[in-house]
């Protein structure tokens, strides 16, 4: 399912609407019967794919600090390659520029997705999500919102930085990505698996950022590149112990019945990491573009 | 925020300090240290490379604080 293009493009498009981040879908279709019906049909495929994918093993009690040590332990740094060693130490200039690609399909939207739980939550994990948002979406500064500096990096790589630029350029498993977060966040009832999903892309954030960082700096790019990462590896260090604290831990220590999904979405969240993380590595190392086209035709502005 | 809000300071276990409130930041000079968010993570585990904040680093190093942290 993360890999059928056919199934992850028309989820995309789907989520596409109720996000309004692609111009060209008319807004009249966002409530339309038949595509209602349409996504969840996809999302019934897609989510049992992803619960078979994950285990949830020694599960904490539903208490916040509990919640919060389970899942620092489930996101703790290895010592293996991965994506953001590569980056800082031998991706080729190209193969930033790839990288910026296809994260671009999150980060020109970034916190989007989460934003669909504040008004479900209550009371402390509501303040907690609220808190991290406001800084995603730059404290008041509009300069300092995170898709907007990441747009700036886009352009300061002469990239495009118009949404959905290179939608046709990404493969199948950085929309599913993209995807796996949009229905944690449209789906009340997965608003626990969404809480989960943030903790751990926020704890999974910082030591990597400064990786990406130190290579785009290696590589040659300017501060209006690399600003964006140097503000992730110092926001998320602080959104992280919000994450799993006073989101993660506190949600599923008001509502133990969502503890099961909190760990569902930590988990599914990390493996879709992993299998997004293996796919761009796996193709650099072995001197293949990890897109759908050749990158000459792909990262022509 | 109100100057009169109070400031806090909650002990992360095993991690950073979070200063929320209207706190100013000074170097040991006087200099006022560039806050750029209401919520900062203050570095406990003296091995992050952008001190005062928290980068993350003492998940890398093994830090802890017993259990002897306010909760």
């Amino acid at each position: 399912m993360a890999e059928d293009e056919d199934l992850q493009l028309s989820l995309f498009l789907l989520y596409g609407l109720a996000y309004g981040s692609l111009p060209w879908l008319d807004a009249a279709w966002e409530w339309h019967p038949d595509l209602i019906a349409t996504r969840a049909l996809l999302e019934r495929a897609f989510e049992a794919q992803m619960r078979s994918a994950v285990t949830v093993e020694d599960p904490p009690r539903a208490e916040r600090e509990a919640v919060a040590a389970w899942l620092f332990a489930a996101t703790a740094p290895g010592p293996g390659p991965d994506l953001a060693r590569f980056v800082a130490k031998s991706a080729s200039r190209e193969q930033a520029r790839e990288f910026l690609i296809q994260r671009s399909i999150y980060t020109l939207r970034e916190a989007d997705p989460y934003s669909w739980a504040i008004p479900r939550l209550t009371g402390r994990a509501k303040a907690a999500l609220v808190e991290i948002q406001s800084d995603e979406y730059g404290g008041g500064d509009p300069t300092r919102v995170h898709a907007t500096m990441y747009a700036q990096a886009m352009r300061g790589a002469e990239l495009d930085d118009r949404y959905g630029a290179y939608l046709d350029d990404v493969p199948a498993l950085t929309l599913a990505s993209q995807n796996l977060a949009s229905m944690f966040g449209l789906n009340r009832r997965m608003q626990g698996a969404l809480a989960g999903h943030l903790a751990v892309t926020e704890m999974t954030s910082s030591i990597p950022n400064r990786r990406y960082g130190d290579g785009f700096r290696r590589l040659g790019f300017g501060a209006e590149v690399t600003a964006y990462f140097d503000e992730h590896v110092e926001a998320d260090a602080v959104h992280e112990q919000i994450a799993g604290r006073d989101l993660a831990g506190a949600l599923a220590e008001d509502e133990p019945a969502l503890l099961e999904d909190v760990l569902f979405g930590a988990l599914a969240c990390l493996r879709m990491d992993g299998w997004v993380g293996d796919h761009l590595l796996s193709a650099w190392q072995d001197g293949r573009t990890s897109l759908r086209s050749a990158p000459q035709e792909a990262i022509r502005p | 925020m109100r100057g009169d809000d109070p400031v806090t300071l909650t002990a992360c276990p095993d991690g950073p300090l979070i200063v929320r409130g209207p706190a100013t930041f000074q170097g040991e000079d006087g200099e006022p240290v560039d806050q750029p968010r209401r919520t900062v993570a203050l570095c406990r585990c003296g091995a992050s490379a952008i001190k005062p904040w928290c980068d993350g680093t003492h998940k890398l190093t093994g830090f802890t604080t017993g259990h002897d942290d306010p909760r």
